[in-house]
């Protein structure tokens, strides 16, 4: 009841107590943003350690491969539930899609509020795998029957899955209402942004098939704690079960990560190339509803050769190819975006750019893995972490950074460091390549996947060795792109309300940073206005001069 | 999208009726799986290569061609009619289907290959356990450890168990891999047409020692076999 007061009181100065108890979608998002980017740089971290741990052939900067596997496990599970889908659908989504479609906040800022101090307890959990005598050692998949015979912590496991689920679903109820009721006057479905729709579906994903993973993570546990027998083969139980209901919710994740990111990107594009979506409505409804209407029925191509019938894994092997028509489309769209632009190469602009040629090779480089007797010889090798770190974790990191600086003046009124932005992408994209490009090749050689030595293929090491020297390129990458955040924080330029130029509504209506309640008072849109309508030669950017923050 | 749907529920059906004709089939030859694959591989990637140069070349020209010259300078001035809708949509779809149905065909026939098991192959029993492999030989009642021998010029059959967690056989050199899940049988069968050593390792993780779960595959001449089978049998098969 107090919900609307509260977040308009807003006094100068910090007030922690205001942040804790806040329930403004901005400082929300920036909440969810901080928290994903603590679970990244500490995951990155992990990620140094175990690099340097391969670049010799022995132990080299541990000789016990349990320290080894519990670094793996906390990489792989704080990068996807910890960075990934908290920095899109917790971020992203909260900071863009009120501002979007012109609404004052979400429809349940408590709500909202709850999800994100869900997600922070989910980190918090995640953390005490660094504390507890018997960390995780489960892979972020947990497989049974090995995440229920280890010495390792697998409810920590559980019950950070299931905490960081809730916030998820909450978050899914939020956004879904919000966008369907709260659009201002005149926003029509058809002039939605394509990051609206990409949240939208992202969300219904998430609603349908994140309790599916809450469920196979709480049978482990049940399994190990409670006597049940599941997973437990010699009681008539089967590992297989849990892989077919891991995989139901994991792969479908993938476009939770997936459209979001591609949603931030389209944004970005269409800002920088002064230009309409190229094919809108083919990009929203093959795409978009495509992506959604394939993604929950190809799981099966994690499980090839787990043990399942052969006939699911011929009709697997066919839709799982069929996921190149809407992913292809959505390139399609992007790069069509391009056409007949004026297209200006500011550090967002390079993230994007950087994104389309990453998802491209990710992309390609999923084929194979979709094809059953390609994917016999190179699964569970050095192939899939080349090309799934390709497909989500280097350009959905493009789009998650590039989108940070698209967003970096609106969010904190100031201009982030131009020159150190370049320099920080230039790093990143060499970086990335280097590492990613030569994970595959090695994975091509035989190299397999979560081995924390390789005694059987010292011919390896060398490239090994490389590959290691390119993660340190990629450190050396994230620190300058750091620096220009925290440059622009301290001593960046003031910035003005619409920066870019954009016709977007966030940055056509309101001042940089929006005020409580983010309009003086809700837009009302005209009938020929859209997010990207450019080329009528209009400019933007005076209008956002005479903008004053609302006040109750 | 008839003609397609035709296609794949040919393809389909074809699956499932022709498999037991498939495999009478392959009676005269057995087919060569490190050969069958290599080529999959470098078809595949010469299909995935093409499409990412033509895309790329596109849109590099295209980030070049309408770089921002002028400040003011506005794109957006373009836009699609229906009929381009539809046909910026319906052609690329279709021509990734038609990609899309060439691939899935190409790679139905490799898998024929991989899971009909040639009939005069000689069968061995691997049971993995944490974290190390078990080589059975049914017949012969021998039983060693991470260590397979094998005669030449004769595919092997290897069924595959598992005594406590998911683990996977993967013998890269051979190009085959497949897991060993608990309370199930799986199989895999592959080619020996070179003597020599070969390594063969886990691939599904397993905990501590995963990475040190490996052996060697010896393919050697069949007579060397028969004393190497002569000389275990005296032993009482375990060593």
């Amino acid at each position: 009841m107090s919900t609307a007061v509260e977040t308009a009181t807003r006094s100068g100065g910090f007030s922690l107590k205001e942040w804790i108890f806040t329930t403004d979608h901005k400082r929300i998002g920036i909440l969810y943003l901080i928290g994903a980017y603590a679970a990244f740089a500490v995951a990155g971290v992990m990620a140094m350690l175990m690099r340097t741990e391969l670049s010799s052939l022995g132990p080299t900067i541990t000789n016990n491969p349990n320290t080894y596997n519990v670094w793996l496990y906390f990489h792989g599970a704080a990068m996807i539930l910890g960075y990934q889908i908290p920095a899109l659908t917790g971020f992203f989504a909260n900071y863009y899609v009120p501002l979007m479609i012109g609404a004052k906040d979400v429809a349940f800022p408590r709500l909202n509020a709850l999800s994100v101090w869900l997600f922070w307890m989910g980190i918090v959990l995640a953390l005490l795998t660094f504390v507890v005598p018997d960390p995780p050692d489960i892979m972020w998949t947990g497989y049974p029957p090995y995440s229920v015979i280890t010495q390792g912590n697998t409810a920590l496991y559980t019950f950070t899955v299931l905490l960081i689920g809730f916030s998820s679903i909450a978050g899914g109820v939020n956004f879904l209402t919000t966008i369907i009721y709260m659009r201002a006057p005149g926003m029509t479905w058809s002039k939605l942004n394509i990051f609206i729709w990409c949240i939208l579906a992202a969300f219904i994903i998430q609603i349908i098939f994140v309790p599916v993973l809450g469920t196979a993570v709480t049978m482990i546990s049940f399994d190990k704690y409670l006597g049940t027998n599941f997973f437990n083969a010699s009681m008539g139980g089967t590992a297989v079960l849990y892989e077919n209901l891991f995989w139901f919710y994991s792969h479908p994740a993938v476009y939770v990560i997936l459209l979001p990111a591609m949603g931030v990107v389209y944004e970005i594009v269409a800002t920088f190339a002064r230009n309409n979506i190229f094919n809108y409505r083919g990009v929203l409804y093959g795409g978009i509803w495509g992506v959604v209407a394939l993604g929950g029925i190809v799981w099966a191509h994690h499980l090839y050769i787990a043990g399942i019938p052969d006939w699911m894994s011929l009709i697997h092997v066919f839709l799982t190819l069929l996921i190149s028509v809407p992913v292809g489309l959505l390139m399609i769209g992007l790069v069509g975006t391009l056409y007949k632009g004026a297209i200006e190469y500011r550090t967002p602009m390079l993230y994007a750019v950087g994104f389309i040629f990453l998802f491209l090779i990710g992309g390609l480089t999923g084929i194979p893995n979709a094809m059953s007797s390609v994917y016999i010889y190179i699964t569970e090798t050095y192939w899939i972490p080349g090309h799934f770190h390709y497909v989500m974790a280097l350009s959905v990191t493009f789009a998650i950074i590039g989108g940070t600086y698209y967003i970096f003046p609106k969010m904190t009124g100031k201009m982030y460091h131009e020159g150190l932005g370049k320099l920080g992408f230039i790093l990143l994209f060499t970086g990335a390549n280097i590492t990613f490009f030569l994970t595959m090749v090695l994975g091509v050689k035989g190299m397999p996947r979560r081995y924390y030595d390789y005694p059987q293929f010292p011919e390896l090491e060398g490239l090994q060795q490389i590959v290691t020297y390119g993660s340190y390129v990629i450190l050396a990458g994230a620190l300058v792109i750091l620096a220009s955040w925290v440059y622009g924080l301290v001593r960046g330029g003031k910035a003005a309300p619409n920066p870019w130029n954009s016709k977007s509504l966030e940055w056509t209506h309101t001042p940089s940073p929006p005020p409580p309640g983010n309009f003086r008072e809700i837009p009302v849109l005209p009938e020929d206005w859209s997010p990207y309508g450019y080329g009528n030669g209009k400019k933007e950017e005076e209008k956002g001069e005479d903008m004053e923050p609302a006040r109750p | 999208m008839r003609t397609t749907l035709k296609t794949f529920a040919i393809l389909f059906l074809s699956a499932l009726l022709f498999s037991p004709f498939a495999h009478a089939s392959e009676k005269q030859e057995v087919p060569n799986l490190i050969e069958e694959w290599d080529k999959l591989w470098h078809e595949m990637l010469i299909d995935i290569t093409i499409i990412g140069i033509i895309f790329a070349i596109v849109t590099i020209y295209l980030m070049f061609r309408y770089r921002r010259r002028r400040p003011d300078e506005e794109g957006g001035r373009f836009k699609l009619s229906t009929l381009g809708v539809m046909g910026w949509t319906l052609i690329p779809a279709f021509i990734f289907m038609a990609d899309d149905i060439f691939l899935a065909a190409k790679n139905f026939e490799v898998w024929q290959k991989y899971r009909n098991v040639p009939e005069n192959a000689y069968v061995v029993e691997v049971e993995a356990y944490m974290w190390g492999w078990d080589v059975n030989y049914p017949e012969e009642n021998i039983t060693i450890s991470n260590e397979l021998v094998v005669p030449q010029d004769r595919p092997v059959m290897v069924r595959l168990k598992s005594r406590d967690v998911v683990h996977s056989f993967f013998a890269p050199e051979l190009r085959v891999k497949w897991d060993a899940v608990p309370g199930m049988t799986t199989y895999l069968w592959f080619n020996t047409h070179t003597r020599g050593e070969y390594v063969f390792t886990c691939t599904e993780y397993c905990g501590l020692l995963h990475s040190g779960m490996y052996g060697k595959i010896r393919v050697v001449s069949v007579d060397e076999f028969n004393s190497w089978l002569e000389d275990h049998r005296e032993k009482g098969g375990n060593i």
